[in-house]
């Protein structure tokens, strides 16, 4: 009988042990950078979710944050900017970034739950879309060519280079783009096609902007389109395409998008704190005014395209509306 | 290894084996080398792809990994600290529900259900099916159903039970086909000594079904240590701190590695690699724990 028994105790010890030792290792972890002198004695957490686009600046403003406020957790969500807005208005986050303004719906059910906000805008992007090296032919496109392009009936029949333009090369036209659940594939629909979400659906649509880097890279005839800073990471080995918009080619740089010349492709990006959550949660204050305060650092370690004087004025005076919004609560 | 048995002298050129021609026809040889271009696919797919994580995140695979916290700032001291120890987390917590849960529901479908009952036979296709539902279908169930509904949050707690949820009908089937391989004769005997149901069960079968059982648990947890797509539902991603309890927020390697795929800097990207190399050397380490459960309880009759 007992030799039966031992059967089972031989299988439960390891597994134990290997449970026991998971959970060590946690708890040593968790013991890191707890002892900061720096500390600001602020604790609590902080939920941030929403568009995939703003996530790197809002885990970089996490992490420089978190120098001087090394026991506030801060989560960071890409759910995408739909998403995030969602969870917002069901008060499930402290703050929601997006890379397009609230919508009257979303801004609706917000009030429907009590929930309100102050939207501030925190860093500019430019769409870029980018072509291969070797092509020479297309390193300016009107907007009218794009949307020869990218619009819905172009569905099948645009398939070569030369049915843009009759001067450009027999080439073909090998398409990617945002997938359609991100709101850069909303942005660039709207200001290429004229309508949010029209747009041919025979490209290859991704999440992952490296996938559309890595096609362009392969393929002469290749066009492609994402946020500025996969561009110039890329700079070596793409060639933005300059869009004219009927004053001439403009490239799309952090200068033409400060100075407002990068039209129609250049957008504004947002968060969304919650005046509720900041009232009561110390923490979800603090990050907000640390993140507006900082802003131009973040969007540079980031590799985002920082506000120019104007919207950073707008900033200061939107932040100082939070703050005595989140005062009167 | 041929069938028949060695012959005692050298078989001479005019006098072959009787079971065994000169020489394999043609058809025979295709067939043999269609099998081992099918084994050589998987092989070769799974060599080319470790080979090439190992290549790509070589010059990260070093204490920085395991020491520092994910960052945005600097891929140079950023690490997987945090989606380390969320994975073990998450995968001690997908243990402790699925695998009783798992394992008690097929020892009541082998040894006490009554297969002519209409729940129990519904009870079975469920399993079945629910077996091949996609990963996303879970996210969303743990989503609207754990995070929300139980109001849990996107916690370690939640992660765990939606991804036990979807493991849970690998673990049942793998034991109930364990449990199943026990031979009658051993239960009868049992019985027959006057031992109850109960200790039939606990004493002769579940010993005997372990190394069944500890084979499916594992291939249930290796599902579990590599989904991302549920956790990215259920709103898991960039945390840069490690998990204190089960309800705290987390991260997981998956979820890391997929954050990593999309940045911008190329760095990011051997960091995805060397992320994968921890991940499957995390697999390995549990599959290894199984096969020496396997080798220490198996038994033959």
């Amino acid at each position: 009988m007992h030799v039966k028994r031992t059967h089972l105790r031989r299988v439960i010890a390891p597994a134990a042990t290997v449970a026991a030792l998971a959970l060590t290792l946690a708890a040593c972890g968790g013991d890191d950078g707890t002892t900061d002198d720096t500390a600001s004695g602020l604790s609590g957490s902080v939920l941030i979710d929403g568009s995939s686009t703003v996530g790197p600046m809002a885990e970089v403003a996490n992490e420089l944050f978190g120098e001087s406020n090394p026991d506030v957790k801060v989560t960071v969500g890409e759910s995408g900017t739909g998403g995030g807005f969602e969870k917002f208005c069901a008060g499930e986050t402290d703050i929601s970034t997006a890379s397009r303004p609230i919508e009257e719906d979303e801004a609706a059910i917000c009030e429907e739950n009590g929930i309100t906000f102050q939207e501030l805008v925190i860093a500019n992007d430019a769409l870029t879309l980018v072509i291969n090296p070797d092509n020479d032919w297309a390193t300016c496109l009107t907007v009218e060519q794009l949307k020869t392009i990218w619009e819905p009936k172009a569905e099948g029949t645009i398939t070569n280079w030369n049915q843009v333009d009759p001067s450009f090369p027999n080439e073909e036209l090998t398409l990617f783009g945002a997938g359609t659940d991100s709101g850069t594939f909303d942005y660039f629909t709207d200001a290429i096609n004229g309508e949010e979400g029209a747009s041919r659906t025979d490209y290859s649509p991704t999440e992952n902007d490296n996938n559309t880097v890595t096609g362009v890279k392969g393929s002469v005839g290749g066009l492609g389109y994402f946020g500025y800073s996969y561009y110039e990471q890329n700079s070596d080995s793409l060639t933005a395409v300059q869009v004219d918009n009927g004053d001439g080619c403009v490239a799309p740089s952090p200068e033409t998008v400060a100075d407002g010349t990068y039209q129609p492709l250049s957008r504004e990006l947002y968060m969304y704190p919650s005046i509720e959550s900041a009232a009561d949660n110390a923490a979800a204050k603090a990050f907000t005014e640390f993140f507006a305060e900082n802003d131009a650092e973040i969007a540079e370690a980031a590799l985002f395209i920082a506000l120019n004087d104007e919207q950073s004025s707008l900033l200061d005076s939107e932040l100082a509306d939070f703050q005595s919004a989140v005062d009167a609560v | 290894m041929t069938i028949t048995a060695p012959p005692t002298s050298p078989p001479s050129p005019v006098d072959p084996p009787l079971l065994k021609a000169t020489g394999e026809p043609l058809r025979e040889r295709a067939f043999k080398w269609m099998l081992w271009f099918c084994m050589a696919v998987g092989l070769i797919t799974l060599v080319v792809l470790i080979t090439y994580v190992l290549i790509k995140g070589w010059g990260r695979l070093d204490s920085r990994l395991i020491q520092n916290m994910p960052s945005s700032v600097l891929p140079e001291t950023a690490g997987a600290q945090s989606a380390i120890t969320g994975t073990l987390w998450l995968m001690t917590f997908t243990a402790i529900w699925s695998l009783p849960t798992g394992i008690l529901a097929a020892i009541y479908l082998e040894e006490y259900a009554d297969p002519n009952r209409w729940y129990n036979r519904a009870i079975e296709i469920n399993v079945l099916n629910l077996a091949a539902v996609p990963s996303i279908v879970f996210g969303i169930l743990g989503l609207a159903f754990i995070s929300r509904g139980l109001g849990f949050g996107p916690t370690v707690l939640t992660g765990s039970i939606t991804l036990a949820l979807l493991v849970l009908p690998i673990v049942v089937i793998a034991s109930r086909e364990a449990i199943r391989a026990v031979p009658q004769s051993i239960r009868a005997g049992s019985l027959a000594l006057g031992a109850t149901h109960w200790q039939t069960i606990y004493r002769q079968v579940l010993p005997a079904a372990i190394p069944g059982i500890a084979t499916g648990a594992i291939l249930a947890l290796s599902r579990a240590i590599g989904e991302a797509a549920p956790l990215l539902m259920l709103g898991v991603s960039f945390v840069r701190f490690n998990p204190d309890g089960l309800m705290s927020t987390f991260t997981a390697l998956p979820v890391q590695i997929y954050n990593w795929t999309t940045e911008a800097r190329p760095e990011y990207t051997d960091l995805a690699a060397a992320a994968s190399v921890v991940l499957l050397v995390l697999l390995l380490a549990m599959n290894s724990v199984a096969i020496y459960i396997r080798n220490k309880t198996q038994r033959r009759w």
